[in-house]
């Protein structure tokens, strides 16, 4: 089944072709062949999956490649597959998403005058992100990657009649190519020094020292950069919560499952390639998101910007996750949030083509009307909160852990803000989220006409949700996520060590590239699991290289890494009781205040008024860009363009005027040069015309005069 | 008679001949100018025939000029005719629609 995995994206790109072209003259417009195409893809994402959970092998690696394109003998660049255990939990999770949505799709895009173009979009889309997913080099990384944000911008626009969608779809465009210049510098700062493309490639490189330093912290930023587009951070985050103008099932798949989990993903690919600092980076970028955007989502009315909000925090804490070094952690978050941020997504759009309205201030009482979708939605929220049991305590505990141990390992205090930051904001997001629930399914009605008018939604839309919300639980995922999904070496700090360890470190990286059969002692894995960046790069990693044994350190790193693993052992524990902790908090302090009345929301919002406002408009993220950027690139333009009027449209009027000039005086010269000569020609004819006319009198005693005179003349001449 | 006389006559003749042609102004007079020319060409040819080689070429091609000159005495006759006709005058001097 691997050796087929590169058929799964190409099924959807044919069925995107076929639709688009002739999708309005197929039989139900086409729908079954995106939903089917894509089923296959999951059926073989499932196939595969299970090849790679019945090796269970953490090293495991299937790598093909072959030349795409050659000069001579020599192959510039490379395409082809790489699946490891991430690429398959990534597969997986795409496919099962995508194919829910399209299912979800089928009811509730019902009757809409482009159905069969959306559904090519969708295929477009899926085509993408799994060739993103399968891509084993920058290059096709990224290709995939701008194919992403054209089918989210052509999906956001979808219903592009109505301006703010057009607009919405716009932005996220624009905002994205903000990320996507800094990933291609950062591409460029890579190949630039290593000349390769392929991630194993780029990874023996800098191993081998090629890219070290100040220049490698700057390329993980630049591809870092990617991830904050397309993932949504901070500063570039405000694009998300407009795409929300988009169809709900496309929010579910694009804006919260699969693509803004790209850049996560893509973080995690390249996890090898980092430095400390760029990894401090990655971790107060996160941190800044969860916490930002959660506080927004305190005080949102629109339940898909909530949610929007929300989708945001939880990106967060999969950056932060892996900034801090919890890599496993983030990609388990990563794999959760999926299932359940797709179910909630998809319940919000059960309600609101139930209710026909996204401000939760007009739902209330809808848990009897449409039990299915409150159950479910209930699932993802309790998922999504971090209550134990459910998936989202699984990650998200691993996120919190992570956090603490790094702020305890490393000499910078401050680096405890991390643990307490993630914290805190995971007890807002039980809160928030409760708050959307109660406001939405609990209490009475509010707004009867629209209540009256409430009802289940068909199969086709609550099938996709109670799968979803089925796979919310943490059985699913603990225990074989943890051994699969390991941390992979870092050759960026092996790149700045001594001599003699450089040796263990090409020894490493062959490792590394070679197939799943090599290398995969455990005891190995289990070094490389130890955190390696902060400050004490050079004593572990000839240690963590594992089969090479480097005599002096030996002893000391060894009780390094007891010690190392009773911190973490500590930390998980503390980080557990107190996520829990608060996230119960959340939860209790929701239903005091929207629930049992105690607390009155209305007057703790007038009493911070300001604080409010603040946070209802987005901690005014919008108005700032639109004062420095917007405006700041309209007036560029405004400047550019005088510059145009006057500068270069003077020196263009001057030159015209040049030629102007010139061509006077070309025109005197043909006027009275040429054209003189001609006419000077003609008169000089009919001049001497004129004058030899006079000769012909026709009178004939002339004649003969001339005539006996020349023969005179003649005789005269030969008589002398 | 010698052939210097005979010249000096044939001279004499050609003169009369060129000058009838150069002031007669009527197209007949004209004409009989220009037979007088012919004339005097006929003496020079029997002339020198008789007195320089003996020969009959002379004397014959005196014979082809008077057969000649009758021709020619024909067509500019009947030109003179039609002249008459379309402008009413033989006047060589009416006859100048070549003016350049």
């Amino acid at each position: 089944m691997i050796r087929y995995a590169y058929i799964i994206p190409f099924l959807p790109l044919l069925s995107f072709f076929i639709n688009i072209a002739v999708g309005k003259r197929l039989p139900r417009k086409g729908d079954w062949l995106c939903l089917g195409t894509i089923a296959i893809g999951l059926a073989m994402s499932i196939g595969i999956f299970y090849e790679v959970f019945r090796a269970y092998d953490p090293n495991f690696r299937y790598h093909v490649v072959f030349p795409w394109v050659t000069v001579g003998d020599r192959a510039l660049f490379n395409t082809g597959i790489l699946i490891d255990n991430v690429t398959a939990v990534m597969l997986l999770v795409v496919t099962i998403v995508s194919t829910l949505v399209h299912l979800f799709s089928i009811g509730y895009m019902h009757g809409d005058p482009r159905y069969s173009r959306y559904f090519a979009y969708l295929s477009i889309f899926s085509f993408s992100m799994l060739g993103l997913v399968l891509a084993e080099s920058f290059l096709f990384i990224y290709i995939f990657w701008e194919l992403v944000g054209l089918s989210s911008y052509l999906l956001i626009g979808f219903w592009f009649e109505k301006k703010s969608a057009s607009d919405a779809g716009k932005k996220a465009f624009i905002v994205n190519r903000v990320g996507d210049f800094g990933f291609l510098i950062g591409i460029l700062i890579i190949y630039a020094t290593c000349g390769v493309m392929g991630y194993d490639q780029v990874f023996l490189a800098i191993g081998e020292g090629k890219l070290s330093g100040t220049l490698l912290t700057l390329a993980g930023i630049g591809v870092f950069c990617g991830a904050i587009g397309k993932s949504a951070q901070f500063p570039l985050h405000v694009w998300l919560p407009d795409a929300m103008e988009g169809p709900t099932p496309v929010s579910a798949l694009i804006h919260a499952a699969t693509m803004v989990a790209a850049g996560v993903y893509l973080v995690g690919r390249v996890y090898p390639m980092f430095t400390p600092d760029a990894f401090l980076f990655i971790a107060y970028f996160g941190l800044i998101t969860l916490f930002l955007t959660a506080t927004i989502a305190l005080a949102q009315n629109d339940i898909k910007k909530v949610l929007a909000y929300s989708t945001c925090s939880q990106l967060g804490y999969m950056i932060m996750g892996l900034g801090v070094g919890g890599y496993t952690a983030g990609l388990a978050h990563l794999t959760t949030h999926a299932a359940f941020k797709a179910c909630l997504f998809l319940g919000s759009g059960s309600v609101i083509h139930a209710v026909h309205s996204q401000d939760i201030q007009e739902m209330g009482g809808l848990r009897k009307k449409m039990p299915i979708t409150f159950v479910t939605f209930l699932i993802a929220t309790l998922a999504i909160s971090g209550v134990p049991g459910f998936s989202g305590f699984y990650s998200k505990d691993m996120i919190l852990g992570a956090a603490l141990e790094f702020g305890m390992k490393s000499a910078n205090p401050l680096h405890m803000i991390f643990f307490i930051g993630a914290l805190f904001t995971a007890g807002l997001t039980a809160f928030y989220m409760f708050r959307l629930v109660i406001l939405t399914f609990f209490g009475g009605p509010k707004d009867h006409h629209k209540f009256d008018h409430a009802h289940e939604s068909p199969p086709s839309m609550w099938v996709p949700l109670v799968i979803l919300a089925g796979l919310s639980f943490s059985f699913w995922y603990s225990g074989w996520f943890g051994t699969l999904v390991q941390k992979p070496m870092s050759v960026a700090n092996l790149a700045v060590i001594s001599a003699p360890a450089k040796v263990a470190t090409m020894e490493h990286a062959a490792v590394m590239t070679s197939d799943a059969s090599h290398g995969s002692s455990p005891a190995g894995a289990k070094q490389a699991q130890a955190p390696s960046h902060g400050t004490s790069a050079p004593a572990e990693t000839p240690h963590a290289a594992g089969p090479v044994v480097h005599g002096e350190s030996h002893e000391g790193a060894s009780h390094d890494a007891e010690h190392d693993a009773h911190i973490a052992h500590t930390a998980h524990t503390y980080a557990m009781y107190s996520s829990v902790a608060v996230g119960t908090l959340g939860i209790f302090l929701a239903f005091v205040v929207y629930s049992f009345g105690w607390i009155n929301p209305d007057r703790v919002v007038n009493a911070v008024k300001p604080l409010h406002n603040f946070l209802q408009n987005k901690w005014y993220f919008d108005e700032l860009y639109e004062a420095t950027v917007v405006n700041g690139s309209k007036a560029l333009s405004r400047g550019l363009s005088w510059f145009d009027m006057h500068v270069v449209d003077g020196l263009v009027n001057l030159s015209a005027q040049l030629g102007v000039f010139a061509s006077f005086l070309v025109g005197k010269f043909d006027d009275y040069v040429v054209d003189g000569a001609v006419n000077g020609l003609a008169s000089a004819t009919t001049g001497s015309g004129s004058l030899l006319r006079r000769l012909q009198t026709g009178k004939l005693y002339h004649y003969v005069f001339v005539l006996a005179g020349g023969a005179l003349i003649i005789f005269l001449i030969k008589a002398f | 008679m010698t052939l210097d006389k005979l010249l000096v006559i044939a001279a004499a003749l050609f003169c009369c001949g060129l000058y009838t042609v150069m002031t007669r102004r009527n197209a007949v007079a004209v004409l009989m100018g220009v037979e007088l020319i012919l004339n005097a060409t006929n003496i020079n040819f029997v002339a020198f025939s008789f007195f320089l080689n003996r020969m009959m070429g002379g004397q014959i091609f005196a014979v082809f000029v008077i057969v000649l000159a009758a021709a020619e005495a024909a067509v500019a006759l009947a030109i003179f005719l039609r002249m008459f006709s379309t402008t009413g005058t033989v006047e060589v001097d009416a006859a100048d629609q070549l003016k350049g």
